[in-house]
């Protein structure tokens, strides 16, 4: 066994050494992101974020397209088919800049486009992948509705046959990207159950009012959306979608990268703690050499190494084809409570530096409470978790 | 030399590029030979190589053809060459040879023109300097060995049939400067803006030849490369002092004076 003093000092922005694992292509992926986002999106966000809004989203959706995030992990009709573990990495990358900029690309790519991918037909696929991969077109996808949040079975919104036609009412709410979106993938229920549709945004009778006053995911539009007698061809119906199954998988791909955003957000908490803590000199000494302060970031250094590894450990799981989806709970139910943990830890270390824009800190803690609602609440994983252990539901 | 004529052709391109430590970590000399300790810090792409690769990118998409990049460096380089394919270059020629380290500015580019004597080019394009060693020599020396017109600092390149017009850039505008093709160019920063890899072209990097060559297989002669054959000797290095505190003048109404009085006196007016 080699010597473990002569072991290198272990790197405070990756304590476990869990990227030491990936492989070259894995690493290059991570590095570009990284890149991007350092040069392209981390200047701007907290503007955006201030302004409650992202001032030119077809600019970049198209550099999101560019780069190939969009449905990365995707097979044919111009995804790259990445690995999830590469795809997670993007994610985690993503959201260390933002949450916001992260559901932009979970939206497009793993839900949007993972369901016309996974229940639309060969048309259907041609005509809307490849232009929502290279950014051209933005999707969104509308499950929630203003009564039916964690129990989406309880859906509203109705979709009847009218000759070969089908006709759609009802009304979705928080749906990401809803009003910039060119395309929308719309859950409705049917007489055969619950079932997927394409819906063109300038479809008669679809309008989509933005949600305002969001103290959360500020730099994403979240929108409602409403159906009123929408009439759309036979071909608009995914062919391959039946019941609430089939929205609830496009969800678990996209939980799966949000798990590995939270790791994200929590090394940037994280991260900008270290830096405050060492420059930040109160009686006569740096914050950071208080035993308290050191006890923070023990436990924040603790946090996003678990989390990273969890995710990880996810990551690869998925891309052997072993990924169970209460494992994806697992992760999503312990990473983003993690990262909440540690955006508080990081807020607190920047005093009152802390609550404002020119720190990430205050801004990644309040989108993991969005973070920590979307894509199953925390208590709905818990439950998750818990019948998986016992075997017993406790939902209803 | 194996130099591809007739019209129209396809432009065969190379990319000079260069493995150096990150701006962004420290960088060390090695204490045993004064040469770069290049294990100690992650090896980049030398920035401006970036916007030669995305150069050569961009006439291979206006004139069709291939492009090569060629880089002379230690094993870990490949990291760079992998970079650099993910940008969308279609293959690789990696020197590497131990009897090669040590080499200064002149005997890389001796080593990097026998490499290109093997290969087929209209153009070589290059970074204008490098940011480790900055010595900008590569370019012109590279030029001389392949008797080739130099066209260097160019803000911008045109190519029509066999001639080359660049926009040489100067301290007071630009200077228009032509040449027949092959030759050799060096860039600036002004010229582009070099693009991200795709994740689909980072997927197909692995896929792309590279091929591997030694001093041997590139007929580098071994008396005229290396440490020991340098035409330069580093005598002697010293970390760079830490910054000095800045004076800080507070305008008491004659904050312009004391500036003033504080260039002269530094000489800087
Ligand atoms: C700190 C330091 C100081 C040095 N000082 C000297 C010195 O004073 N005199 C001296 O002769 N040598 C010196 N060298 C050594 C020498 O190793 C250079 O690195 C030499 O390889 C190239 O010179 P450059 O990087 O200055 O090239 P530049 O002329 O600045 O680079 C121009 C371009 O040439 C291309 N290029 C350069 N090197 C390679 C390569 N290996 N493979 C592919 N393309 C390449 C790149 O496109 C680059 O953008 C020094 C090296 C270091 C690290
Ligand atoms: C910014 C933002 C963007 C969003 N984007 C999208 C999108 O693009 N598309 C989309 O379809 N949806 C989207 N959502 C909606 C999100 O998925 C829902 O908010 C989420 O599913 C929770 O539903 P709800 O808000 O109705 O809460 P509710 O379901 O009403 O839950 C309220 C509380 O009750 C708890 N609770 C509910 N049931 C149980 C139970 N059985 N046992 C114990 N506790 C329970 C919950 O955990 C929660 O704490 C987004 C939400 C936000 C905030």
């Amino acid at each position: 066994m080699s010597d473990p003093r002569k072991a290198a000092a272990p790197d405070p922005d990756d304590f476990l050494d869990v990227d030491g694992s990936l492989s070259a292509e894995e690493r290059d992926i991570r590095d570009t992101v990284r890149g991007f986002a350092a040069r392209e999106l981390l200047p701007d966000v907290a503007d955006w974020f201030d302004a409650g809004t992202i001032p030119e989203p077809r600019a970049l959706a198209k550099s999101f397209g560019d780069l190939g995030v969009f449905g990365m992990h995707l097979d044919g009709y111009g995804c790259a088919g990445a690995s999830a573990v590469a795809y997670g990495l993007a994610c985690r990358e993503l959201e260390a800049v933002d949450s916001g900029l992260r559901s932009f690309v979970s939206v497009q790519g793993s839900l949007a486009m993972t369901a016309i991918h996974k229940f639309g037909s060969e048309e259907q696929k041609n005509a809307w992948l490849p232009r929502m991969a290279a950014g051209e077109l933005i999707g969104c996808f509308g499950l929630t509705e203003p009564d039916s949040g964690s129990d989406p079975g309880s859906m509203r919104t109705r979709a009847r046959r009218d000759g070969s036609d089908w006709v759609l009412d009802g009304t979705k709410m928080w749906i990401t990207n809803g009003s910039i979106a060119d395309v929308a993938v719309v859950w409705a229920t049917t007489e055969e159950g619950i079932r997927g549709f394409v819906v063109p945004t300038d479809a008669p009778g679809f309008s989509a009012n933005t949600v305002h006053g969001k103290l959360s995911l500020r730099a994403s539009v979240t929108s409602e959306l409403v159906l009123d007698g929408v009439r759309l061809p036979a071909d608009a119906l995914l062919p391959g979608s039946s019941g609430l199954g089939s929205p609830l998988s496009c969800l678990n791909e996209a939980r799966y990268g949000i798990v590995w955003g939270a790791v994200g957000a929590a090394r940037a908490c994280y991260r900008a703690a270290l830096d405050y803590a060492a420059t930040r000199e109160q009686f006569g000494r740096p914050i950071a050499g208080f035993q308290l302060t050191q006890r923070k970031l023990a436990d924040m250094v603790v946090d996003v190494n678990q989390a990273a590894l969890t995710a990880l450990q996810l990551g690869r799981l998925k891309d052997a084809g072993r990924c169970h989806h209460t494992q994806v709970s697992f992760g999503k139910f312990a990473c983003v409570a993690a990262a909440q943990r540690v955006a508080r830890e990081a807020r607190s270390i920047h005093g009152a530096n802390g609550i404002t824009l020119e720190y990430p800190v205050l801004r990644h803690m309040l989108n993991l409470e969005t973070v920590a609602t979307y894509e199953g609440t925390e208590e709905i994983h818990a439950l998750s978790l818990g019948h998986a252990v016992t075997g017993i539901s406790a939902f209803r | 030399m194996g130099v591809q004529g007739g019209w129209p052709p396809a432009m065969n391109i190379v990319v000079l590029v260069k493995q150096v430590p990150d701006t962004a970590t420290e960088r060390k000399l090695s204490s045993d030979d004064k040469t770069l300790d290049r294990a100690a810090s992650d090896g980049v792409i030398n920035e401006l190589d970036e916007y030669a690769i995305e150069e050569a990118l961009l006439l291979r998409e206006k004139h069709g053809g291939e492009v090569t990049v060629l880089t002379m460096g230690p094993d870990q380089a490949t990291d760079s060459i992998r970079k650099a394919l993910s940008m969308g270059a279609d293959k690789a020629v990696h020197v590497n040879d131990e009897a090669l380290h040590g080499s200064d500015a002149l005997q890389t580019a001796y080593a990097l023109s026998r490499a290109l004597g093997r290969m087929e080019f209209d153009l070589v394009v290059l970074g204008s300097e490098s940011t480790d060693a900055r010595t900008g020599v590569v370019g012109a020396a590279l030029a001389e060995y392949l008797e080739l017109p130099q066209l260097t600092l160019a803000g911008k390149v045109d190519i029509e049939g066999r001639a080359i017009k660049v926009q040489r850039l100067t301290d007071y505008g630009y200077d228009v400067v032509e040449a027949q093709l092959p030759a050799v160019v060096s860039v600036v920063e002004k010229i582009n803006e070099p693009r991200y890899p795709s994740f689909k072209l980072i997927m197909q990097a692995k896929k792309k030849p590279v091929e591997k060559l030694t001093i041997a297989d590139a007929e580098i002669d071994a008396a005229k490369v290396g440490l020991a054959n340098a035409t330069t000797e580093t005598v002697d290095f010293a970390p760079a002092p830490p910054r000095a505190a800045g004076t800080i003048v507070k305008d008491e109404g004659d904050g312009g004076t004391k500036v003033a009085d504080f260039l002269a006196e530094k000489k800087f007016v």
